[in-house]
């Protein structure tokens, strides 16, 4: 209980925005987990001439993202730096005794140093305090520009060796943003973030609607719906270059891209043939391929990480359930039986289990099926939580939410035993997707 | 519910004095970013002479104008979760399948519109069985199907800001944009 109260209404105002004009987001710990992990990250030291570049306390910053990358976590209780006896910057200067008094079973040292025209090599250990040896050490050479990614990686490996999970610090999450101009007017604009929320890039904007992104299974291109020229058309976009392709624009409802495992197709919903249904499109040939037929609601396809089947939402049941269809046609199975209404499924990364939307009495929540065994497991707690959104490594779960009103983002653990909230100040925040592992930020060197 | 669609009715009127142009709606415009034309404001300037409101008598411009007219209701309201438009509303959908079979070339765009509640794109597929049904109902007036483009905006674009049934109640809606 007293882990709870520590973590309870925590507020960790992450003030190293990079990005001038970038709106700042409070990450709020509103549960943690009881049997979190003591672990002390001390600020990295600097190692090269002088006291820094531009006196900036470059690896005081990196711990300081470690540390609330494991607190945010729910996994890890990090060591205040007030609290710290001592400053160690390597193996060689660590007392175990001093961390031992102070509860720790982990600690992280490391250094900073010079590397070339604006780069750095980025050092760090890790240690078990009780057993007195090292568990892991790395040398990243970095840039000023990746230090925060850097750092990511960095908690991404402290976190799988010491938790047995892949971590998901360097991915990034994928948003929609509704806001009112001064004049009035809506501006819809789509946001791609760090997964700590920091340094939100906008890759589109338009006064019309826009929904439903996807990331590639490369991390690199988004699938979105956009409403710009007065319908509804499926954009491809790359991330990072902005270059974009209309892939689907047909008559009616043109919505809900998902991307198959291999990245080549994408799963959509098309009313061109008179009502809404299934459809496979081959985005390098174009070619199109119907999965359903039936005069009901089917959308929100998602496809098997094995590439085998998907499941969308259809109301042929008379009420909204998820169903099931192989990915190249056949027989449409129903997955959901419980409740009147669940929609919006999306699989784990494993396979195992679908995250959802489920209706409780009036109330719209996130839950998790698991698949073997029909359980479904309610995890959020609001009145209209929607858009459910699985970390990569599948240990949490990103969602959207209304507070105050206001939509705003969410996450907890596939458990239900860790909750964040993650609040931009402006603007209603909805529809976030976590991306996949990147090539660029694989989490291991 | 007839009430509720009243109520835009003056800010309604003032808009198509402003803007002297048939159609508008109170939609939202087409801003920056995308080089999008309301769909209200093209095709449809056909010659609305509002002026006539102020000299009292006969009604001299378009019906679609005219305050004492179905065709001047052009927001039907929803039942939650339901598609069918509602009894009350029916006149008004056969007073504008009347208007357009009789009006050949006018052409007619349906929103639809759900509330907040449920998941987005189940809301879009919602949206346009709404849009649809009406469009079923103004093709049973005899309007062309030419003559009707549906599309839907599922919980996109809310009339009423909030989370509570007297927004929802707002939002679940189809407009006839002109």
């Amino acid at each position: 209980m007293t882990m709870m109260k520590r973590f309870l209404s925590l507020i960790l105002l992450l003030c190293w925005a990079v990005n001038a004009g970038a709106a700042p987001l409070t990450i709020e710990i509103t549960e943690g987990a009881e049997g979190a992990l003591p672990i002390a990250v001390v600020p990295f030291a600097w190692a090269g001439p002088g006291a820094g570049p531009g006196a900036a306390d470059v690896g005081g910053a990196i711990a300081e993202i470690v540390r609330n990358d494991l607190q945010r976590s729910g996994r890890f209780s990090a060591l205040p730096v007030k609290d710290m006896l001592a400053r160690p910057q390597s193996d060689s200067d660590v007392e175990f005794r001093d961390w031992k008094v102070l509860g720790m079973d982990n600690l992280v040292v490391g250094q900073v140093r010079p590397n070339g025209q604006g780069g750095y090599l980025v050092r760090f250990q890790l240690f078990d305090v009780f057993k007195g040896e090292q568990l892991a050490g790395y040398n990243f050479p970095t840039t000023s520009r990746d230090l925060r990614s850097t750092a990511h990686r960095i908690a991404d490996i402290i976190y799988e060796k010491l938790t047995g999970q892949p971590g998901a610090f360097d991915t990034r999450i994928a948003y929609v943003v509704s806001s009112n101009k001064a004049d009035g007017s809506q501006e819809v604009s789509l946001k791609v973030a760090d997964a700590d929320g920091f340094d939100p890039q906008t890759i589109v904007t338009s006064s019309e609607p826009l929904m439903s992104p996807a990331w590639a299974p490369d991390g690199r291109r988004l699938a979105y719906v956009s409403f710009e020229q007065k319908k509804a058309s499926i954009y491809v976009q790359e991330v990072f270059t902005g270059q974009r392709q209309k892939v689907a624009s047909f008559k009616g409802i043109n919505g809900a891209p998902a991307w198959s495992p291999d990245g080549r197709k994408l799963a959509l919903t098309l009313s061109r043939d008179g009502n809404p249904e299934i459809y496979v499109l081959n985005i390098n040939t174009n070619a199109l391929t119907r999965l359903t037929n039936h005069y009901a609601i089917d959308t929100e396809p998602a496809w098997s990480p094995d590439g085998r089947f998907i499941i969308f939402t259809s109301d042929r049941g008379g009420k909204p359930q998820i169903y099931r269809v192989p990915a190249f046609g056949g027989k449409v199975s129903r997955v959901t039986f419980e409740g009147d209404y669940n929609a919006r499924a999306s699989y784990a990364p494993d396979g195992a289990s679908v995250a959802l939307v489920t209706r409780q009495g009036g109330d719209f929540r996130v839950a998790v099926l698991n698949l073997a065994n029909s359980a479904l497991q309610v995890l959020s707690e609001g009145r209209l939580d929607e858009s459910p959104s699985f970390a990569p490594n599948g240990s949490m779960i990103i969602y959207a939410t209304k507070i105050n009103g206001k939509g705003e983002l969410a996450a907890v653990s596939v458990d239900g035993r860790i909750r964040q909230r993650l609040a931009l100040q402006e603007g209603d925040v909805r529809e976030p997707v976590w991306s996949p592992y990147t090539k660029t930020n694989r989490r291991n060197p | 519910m007839k009430l509720k669609a009243l109520k835009f009715a003056p800010l309604l009127a003032l808009s198509l004095l402003l803007a002297g142009c048939a159609g508008m709606t109170g939609s939202e415009q087409a801003q920056d970013g995308a080089p999008i034309t309301e769909g209200g404001q093209d095709g449809s300037a056909d010659g609305a002479q509002t002026s006539g409101a102020q000299e009292g008598g006969a009604w001299s411009g378009s019906p679609l104008e005219n305050p004492d007219s179905l065709l001047y209701t052009k927001t039907i309201y929803f039942d939650y979760d339901v598609d069918e438009v509602r009894a009350d509303y029916r006149d008004v959908v056969a007073a504008h399948g009347d208007y357009l079979a009789a009006n050949p070339a006018v052409t007619v765009t349906i929103e639809g519109h759900a509330d907040e509640r449920g998941s987005r794109e189940y809301n879009i597929a919602l949206g346009e069985r709404r849009a649809n049904g009406v469009k079923r109902l103004l093709m049973a007036q005899g309007a062309a199907e030419n003559q009707i483009i549906t599309i839907s905006y599922g919980e996109e674009r809310p009339a009423a800001m909030g989370s509570g049934e007297t927004s929802w109640e707002l939002n679940r809606r189809a407009e006839f944009v002109y």
